[in-house]
């Protein structure tokens, strides 16, 4: 296997277009643990943690641009308020050494299902930054999830960043596990409200091949929301909003939990995020009245 | 003899590090500041790497191995199939049935079938790829009770399938059922008919009856260290090995007879070990590292990594068991009936013992004049399973203390009144009609736990909204809603030593001499450290015993005498009780050299003396000579006393086949728990707010260990009862990883409120009881009783799903 340690992303990109199947690897949570089973051997290793760009973050165009390789702890310690759903995300990510390893560029490369990083920036409407020896490109969050584990990212490329709107109303992000703490998810949701566009968002992880949307639930909540004082919606409409969560999934029976359960939670889950969020939007709104 | 109750925290010592006080571990700075040699970091230079290429089905007929392909990867010095066992090619704890590499068939998927050394750990996989193993696939036998029931089940190991004993397994896949009847039962037993007819009537007389079916899943020890161990090949044709196991002796009794060689030419070395739990009572790579070793005539080396771990050990046998309980209006018990069938997978292991244990105390420390019970242990093709902390009593006591709480809710009772009502005590005599002649104040115990401090109330928190004190935890799935705070009690029985007519011993050997004028004492055993301080406590008694203050600890290794398992809570009692002897015949001769050379008052009998702070003392004519000045330098030809004994526990008896009567046990303990949960109970996620426990563990030995102890083995059934399950569909393990076998993190282990009592048990050592294992009985069925008392949910399986909490069917 060959270790190739860039040290600024112009050499990165050409040892990602002289080695498409090198497999990039920052904090190693992920691909270290493939490494270690056996599971995975690439050709190559193409280290980026050199990489000064994809360990920074801060404010471009009305957005947060987040590098690729900053690890979920600073998330946690700078962007609650510039991305809350993605903070609160991270905080539930496995332990705190991983936190301090793990990035949302290693969320989006290995794209599992059970990833935390993918339901906020679908249900915030992220954008992701590919770049290549060709160029960079963008693509929404919404449409880079194409089948299992398999993504919009060209096998020259890397992932160089994420582009966060600045939040325009409350965001949520509930994870279900079977322990307290360091667990991978059963299934978890991610809800946003956009103020501003008075659009809704959300995001389910494990709950599919995928990170899904459930894009009938948004349009419903969308039109049902009171997006002038945010009152309290009736029972039914609340309910309707989660079995439209729920039917958005498409889950499997397997060794974390079964499919019944996992569309049972994220109903649950849907129901208690508008919930808060509509409690938030009502701060929010006295707030600024 | 008076009692005494004392919190962990409150205990004190008079002696310097001696019995009663709390030293600081031998090892403990190198295991805090990661400079502990564990068995996976030994190293030699000139060392050889193995690898096990294991059955990739759980039931298969070999039809073929070829291992061409693999010995002509460069570095490979050694591919070894069951051809290359020279001598027995079955090892086993009770019954010798377990291949040392399989042949004829596989049983479990899993089960090493050839050995590979190479120069590199790398290499040694990759040439194990090119094995080619040419299989049958079998249907495998994975339904417990229908290999337990069904006659027509095809058997797991054939009759006849161990030549030198062509009777083996004429029972089919049971290997072992004991059952037990008492009153009303025995006079019935052995006519089903008539047992049927004494049952009905039973029912008939009571006022309430309650009846469940039960399951334990099949939990891991989860111990860190995964199996380990170096074995260097010996001038003499032996071989030494350096392993993390559990008894050296045990291990070095097959492993000789595998290797064809006579037991003195194989040497074990306890190596460290990395948490045990029962797990490595088996063996692991033992014989296939030595037969590497002998082939290579270089060391060699096996670490296993985590998901190889999952299939080289045995786990806690799950169980399926089926209750029934009659009491009367008043709540007191009238009978009761048990089927309990515990898996033991493809090789018996310690299955046999299991069933003993599931069945003597299959009905809890509850006085019942009536009472039928069946255990059963079975073969499968499951994966195999054995010894694990609580054996055959947790799953038992799960069930018992289910009942429990049935009966008491059928009665409206409080659940502790129903159980201080039937409670047990000393005289008392459980099912077996062997005698409780030793303190057991249940009854005061439970009333203590019932009385301990609750829990501030959630909205008396300092911050409600702090995610880490919410089920759920951080992954915020609540904040507050859903949520409803239940309240469970647990109490369990747990045998300790070994039992069933075992002769359960353990080895000393004790030198007293002076070393740079000052002396010293070495204590040398083969006893495992496992983590649970023993090596600690070993010195506390050497310097209780002989009043010197600088005790070395000796490697644990076959160079003397078996110490027996760490297993069963039995070192403190069997090797402590060994130490403690030779420790006595080692101050009898330092006595009689005082007397000899006149140092001693002629009409001064021996009870009148003790060593203390040194020297030879006198109760009534004061300090008589320093051992300094009695035994003399022993490097200038001074006197070295040194001493071996063996300490046995007092004899146990076989239970009678057909009633199950017999006093099997050496000792008994018990625990009691308190549970407080916390339930979201739309999601089905729980947190554990207090886990409370009283345990009578007779004399604190060291109180920081054991308070270690309780809480270890309280959050261990708290695993059990919220998440750990080794998930088993068609023989295969679905979550050999520890990313999906869940262990409790710091967050799911609440604080707990420990109160230790102290009622001698006077055929013990300093009055000592084992204190290991007892807590993990009580708490699980504690929490799930709590989990239900929120839910109103029936709950009959641990670990509890959050599935069965919100009521959706899998």
């Amino acid at each position: 296997m060959e270790f190739l340690s860039p040290s600024t992303l112009e050499e990165a990109l050409e040892a990602k277009s002289a080695h498409p199947d090198g497999l990039p690897i920052m904090g190693g949570t992920d691909v270290m643990v493939e490494l270690n089973f056996d599971k995975r051997r690439p050709a190559a290793l193409i280290d980026l943690t050199r990489i000064p760009e994809l360990a920074e973050w801060g404010a471009e165009d009305g957005c947060t641009r987040l590098g690729a390789g900053v690890p979920y702890t600073r998330i946690i310690e700078h962007l609650s308020a510039a991305a809350p759903a993605l903070a609160k995300a991270s905080r539930s990510v496995a332990s705190p050494q991983i936190r301090n390893r793990g990035t949302v560029g290693g969320n989006l490369g290995g794209a599992s299902p059970a990833g935390e990083a993918h339901p906020p920036l679908l249900a915030t409407d992220a954008v992701i930054e590919l770049a290549s020896v060709r160029g960079r490109r963008r693509v929404p969050a919404r449409e880079f999830y194409l089948s299992f584990r398999t993504t919009a990212r060209r096998d020259d490329e890397l992932i160089t960043a994420v582009l966060l709107p600045e939040p325009s109303g409350p965001q949520q992000f509930a994870k279900i596990g079977t322990r307290n703490a360091m667990v991978i998810a059963v299934t978890s949701f991610s809800l946003a409200l956009d103020a501003e566009r008075r659009t809704v968002g959300t995001g389910l992880g494990s709950a599919g091949p995928t990170p899904l949307r459930a894009e009938a639930a948004e349009e419903f909540l969308a039109g049902e929301f009171d997006w002038e004082g945010g009152a309290p919606l009736p029972e039914a409409a609340v309910r309707r909003f989660g079995e439209l969560v729920a039917a958005a999934s498409r889950p499997i029976d397997d060794q974390r939990g079964s499919a019944g359960y996992r569309r049972h939670a994220l109903s649950v889950m849907a129901r208690r995020a508008l919930s808060w969020s509509v409690t938030d939007y009502r701060k929010e709104a006295t707030r600024c009245a | 003899m008076a009692a005494t109750t004392r919190t962990v925290t409150g205990l004190t010592s008079t002696t310097k590090d001696g019995v009663g006080a709390s030293p600081r571990r031998p090892d403990g700075t190198l295991k805090v500041t990661g400079e502990f040699a564990y068995s996976s970091d030994m190293w030699m230079e000139d060392m050889l790497w193995g690898a096990t290429l294991r059955s990739p089905h759980p039931h298969a007929e070999i039809r073929g191995i070829d291992v061409t392909g693999a010995l002509e990867v460069p570095g490979v010095h050694a591919v070894l199939t069951h051809e290359d066992v020279p001598g027995e090619k079955r090892y086993g704890l009770e019954f010798q049935d377990q291949p040392v590499l399989a042949f004829g068939k596989v049983r479990y998927k899993g089960e090493p079938v050839a050995v590979v050394a190479a120069d590199h750990p790398e290499t040694a996989r990759r040439a194990m790829e090119r094995i080619r193993v040419d299989y049958a696939v079998l249907e495998p036998v994975t339904d417990s009770r229908r290999a337990a029931m069904d006659p027509d089940c095809p058997p797991v190991h054939e009759a006849g399938s161990l030549p030198e004993h062509p009777e083996f397994n004429q029972r089919g896949n049971r290997l072992r059922h004991q059952p037990i009847r008492t009153g009303a039962f025995a006079e019935a037993a052995g006519a089903a008919a008539r047992e049927g007819a004494v049952l009905e009537r039973l029912r008939s007389e009571a006022a309430v009856v309650v009846s469940s079916e039960y399951e334990v899943g099949m939990q891991d020890q989860a111990f860190l260290g995964p199996e380990s161990g170096m074995a260097v090949p010996a001038e003499d044709g032996g071989v030494d090995l350096y392993v993390a196991t559990q008894w050296l002796h045990v291990d070095q009794r097959q492993i000789a007879p595998a290797l064809g060689l006579p037991q003195d030419k194989v040497r074990l070395t306890l190596a460290g070990v990395g948490g045990a739990f029962g797990a490595r009572e088996d063996l692991s790579m033992q014989i296939h590292a030595c037969l590497l070793a002998l082939r290579t005539g270089r060391p060699v080396k096996f670490v296993y990594n985590r998901e190889e771990s999952f299939y080289g050990h045995v786990h806690r046998h799950p169980a399926k068991m089926r209750y029934e309980h009659g009491a009367s209006s008043d709540g007191r018990l009238l009978y009761a009936t048990a089927e309990v069938v515990v898996d033991g997978g493809a090789y018996a292991s310690a299955t046999p013992a299991v069933v003993g244990v599931a069945s003597s105390l299959g009905i809890g420390p509850y006085e019942v004049p009536n009472v039928l019970v069946d255990a059963y242990g079975v073969y499968t093709n499951n994966p195999p399973c054995g010894a694990m902390r609580g054996f055959g009593a947790v799953q038992a006591c799960f069930a018992y203390e289910s009942q429990m709480d049935r009966l008491a809710a059928e009665l409206g009772m409080h659940p502790v009144d129903l159980r201080i009502k039937n409670a047990l005590s000393q005289g008392s005599r459980i099912i077996t009609g062997q005698e409780i002649d030793m303190p057991l104040p249940m009854a005061e115990m439970l009333q203590r736990c019932r009385d301990l401090p609750m829990p501030p109330e959630r909205g008396a928190l300092p911050d409600p909204g702090d995610l880490r004190t919410l089920p759920g935890g951080v992954a915020g799935t609540t904040r507050g809603e859903g949520v409803v705070r239940g309240v469970g009690y647990g109490v369990g029985l747990k045998n300790l030593c070994f039992s069933e007519g075992f002769d359960d011993y353990s080895t000393a050997r004790v030198r007293l001499e002076v070393v740079a004028g000052e002396p010293v004492v070495m204590v040398h055993t083969a006893a495992a450290e496992v983590g649970q301080g023993l090596v600690t406590v070993k010195g506390q008694i050497a310097r209780t015993e002989l009043g010197v203050e600088k005790v070395v600890i000796h490697p644990s290794d076959t160079q003397v005498g078996s110490a027996g398992s760490s297993s069963a809570s039995r070192q403190t009692y069997m090797t402590g009780g060994a130490v403690r002897t030779a420790c006595a015949s080692v101050r009898a001769a330092v006595f009689a050299l005082a007397r000899e050379r006149g140092l001693v008052p002629g009409d001064l009998p021996d009870t009148d003396l003790a060593l203390a702070g040194g020297k030879v003392v006198s109760a009534t004519a004061g300090a008589l000579v320093s051992l300094a000045d009695l035994l003399g330098e022993a490097a200038q030809g001074g006197v070295v006393v040194e001493e071996t004994r063996e300490f046995h526990h007092r004899p146990t008896e076989m239970l009678d086949p057909l009633l199950g009567q017999g006093a099997s046990h050496t000792q008994f303990g018990m625990c009691v728990h308190r549970a407080v949960v916390d339930v979201d109970v739309d999601l089905g996620l729980v947190k554990v707010v207090a886990l409370d426990a009283v345990q009578d563990v007779g004399k604190v030995m060291h109180p920081q260990q054991l308070a270690g102890q309780i809480q270890g083995g309280s959050a261990q059934g708290l695993g059990l009862a919220l998440m750990e399950e080794i998930l088993v569909e068609d023989g295969v393990i679905r979550n050999p990883s520890f990313t999906d076998y869940l262990i409790p993190t710091i967050l799911d282990t609440p604080p707990m409120r420990i109160e230790v009592l102290e009622h001698p048990d006077p055929h013990a050592p300093y009055g000592l009881r084992g204190a290991g294992e007892p807590p993990t009985l009580s708490s699980t069925p504690a929490v799930v009783a709590a989990v239900r008392a929120a839910t109103g949910r029936p709950l009959t399986h641990a670990p509890v799903r959050p599935e069965d909490i919100v009521g959706i069917d899998l």
